[in-house]
């Protein structure tokens, strides 16, 4: 019979920790890159300052090892955990939530997570529960991505239940009038994660999923990279700019990731980003 | 970009003289309230009770720190959406609130109670809070500190970046911006 690799799940806590902290304090060399040159193509000097206080932003966080924005995030993990991998020595979910208190103890990372959001509103006071995806995918790995979620950019995403027969026209007018909407609330330049089809549940979990794309890639199906650079160059086109104060920057990407939906149904929902994208992957 | 320098508490004269685009450095104490600070400080007035400060010329900033580590004054320090304390913010200034510092959109409401009561909207850039933090040098929490980042907070700031984007007299950088850069497509 095929044996089962042991993976300990301090293992998954250890790394989930590390994760928090360098994705909080560490921006993505693809979204440095981006910012980098929105800052040379940017048409408003304000925009262009801005930009350049973002960069000299992650300068310092990742020379003094300091949050690159305050709001570090709801935890929101992904776990791909491979069917030939016995888990032991603990609950999964459990060494997840550890890693994430840990993580946001050690490197200083504030908790913004309320619970009982209807009344009490109390700080969980250690940035626990994580959100937590987990899929079981062949192989004998667990791949542990963590993305650190802030609110304001999240506030502003939105889930669009459309008729099929208002087909891709539509998609584009909701996608743009998310961002209009927003303005300059989820801290532009933003990246925009969209996902299309599925169900209510499933869509928005494909729009966070979207996020997680390398800024400057090119989606493999050329009918969808069109779509993406149609959304970008329309976002850009509203004049919302950087931190909202008028500019040529209004995204710095778009991505979309789709699924087959009902033959009743069309979901789309876009899920907002700010500029600061802070996420990490690990395999163990 | 000429920054103006201007220190708080703020005056009428001041706030009449600012206009939305015009960027500034602020030296003087500003402080620190976001969603739970402003519902208690609110909750306050109505009560007819003192406040933990004094609001006549103030300038409160909308944020909520993350920890500061041993050595540093703060923590990373960016603002946060301001359109969160848009139902608090005309009542503030009606009792003397001059400067509110933030990211976002305001409510017409809020606009009509700066024109009425003399006050102006500043934005900082959100998402710079390593850098931000550079710019405060005095960090005390002077009331609830059981509200962890939400508590308010006595901020001494030196030279803070920022920008006038709703001035006392109706104008608006968001609205003003965004309209000379969008373009048909």
């Amino acid at each position: 019979m095929h044996q089962a690799r042991d993976l300990d799940v301090r293992e998954v806590t250890e790394a989930v920790k590390a994760m928090c902290i360098t994705a909080n304090y560490d921006l993505p060399q693809d979204v440095y890159g981006a910012l980098v040159e929105a800052k040379e193509a940017e048409e408003s000097p304000v925009g262009k300052e801005v930009l350049g206080q973002l960069i000299d932003n992650a300068d310092i966080a990742a020379a003094d090892r300091v949050p690159i924005c305050q709001d570090t995030g709801f935890a929101v993990v992904f776990a791909e955990v491979g069917q030939d991998v016995h888990l032991a020595g603990g609950d999964f979910e459990a060494a997840v939530n550890e890693g994430v208190r840990q993580g946001y103890g050690e490197g200083y990372l504030r908790r913004s997570v309320a619970e009982e959001p209807a009344h009490s509103r109390r700080n969980t006071k250690d940035n626990t529960p994580a959100i937590l995806h987990t899929s079981i995918v062949p192989g004998d790995k667990v791949r542990l991505t963590m993305m650190a979620k802030g609110g304001g950019a999240e506030n502003m995403s939105s889930l669009n239940m459309l008729k099929p027969s208002q087909g891709w026209p539509g998609m584009v007018d909701a996608v743009v009038e998310t961002v209009s909407k927003a303005g300059s609330n989820p801290c532009p330049p933003v990246i925009i994660g969209v996902g299309i089809g599925g169900t209510i549940d499933m869509v928005t979990v494909l729009a966070k999923k979207a996020l997680l794309r390398e800024i400057g890639s090119i989606h493999p199906d050329p009918r969808i990279a069109g779509m993406e650079a149609e959304l970008l160059e329309k976002i850009n086109a509203l004049g919302i700019g950087p931190q909202g104060l008028g500019g040529s920057t209004t995204a710095l990407a778009v991505f979309i990731v789709e699924m087959p939906c009902h033959i009743a149904s069309m979901p789309m929902a876009v899920n907002v980003q700010c500029h600061a994208q802070r996420h990490k992957t690990v395999e163990l | 970009m000429a920054a103006r320098k201007i220190t708080t508490p703020l005056t009428d004269d001041v706030v009449r003289d600012l206009k939305a685009g015009d960027a500034v450095r602020i030296t003087g104490v500003v402080y620190q309230a976001r969603d739970a600070a402003h519902k208690r400080l609110v909750a306050l007035i109505e009560a007819g009770e003192p406040l933990p400060f004094e609001l006549q010329g103030a300038v409160v900033y909308y944020m909520g720190p993350s920890p500061a580590k041993p050595g540093n004054v703060i923590g990373s320090a960016g603002p946060t959406t301001s359109g969160r304390m848009d139902a608090y913010a005309p009542l503030l200034m009606q009792h003397g609130l001059k400067g509110m510092v933030g990211k976002g959109l305001r409510t017409q409401e809020v606009k009509d109670a700066m024109r009425e009561h003399t006050a102006v909207y500043f934005a900082a850039t959100g998402g710079a809070g390593a850098l931000l933090a550079k710019c405060i040098v005095g960090n005390e929490v002077i009331a609830w500190p059981e509200l962890g980042a939400e508590a308010v907070a006595r901020l001494e700031v030196k030279d803070f970046p920022a920008i006038v984007v709703n001035d006392c007299h109706g104008g608006d950088l968001y609205e003003e911006g965004r309209k000379r850069y969008a373009k048909t497509v």
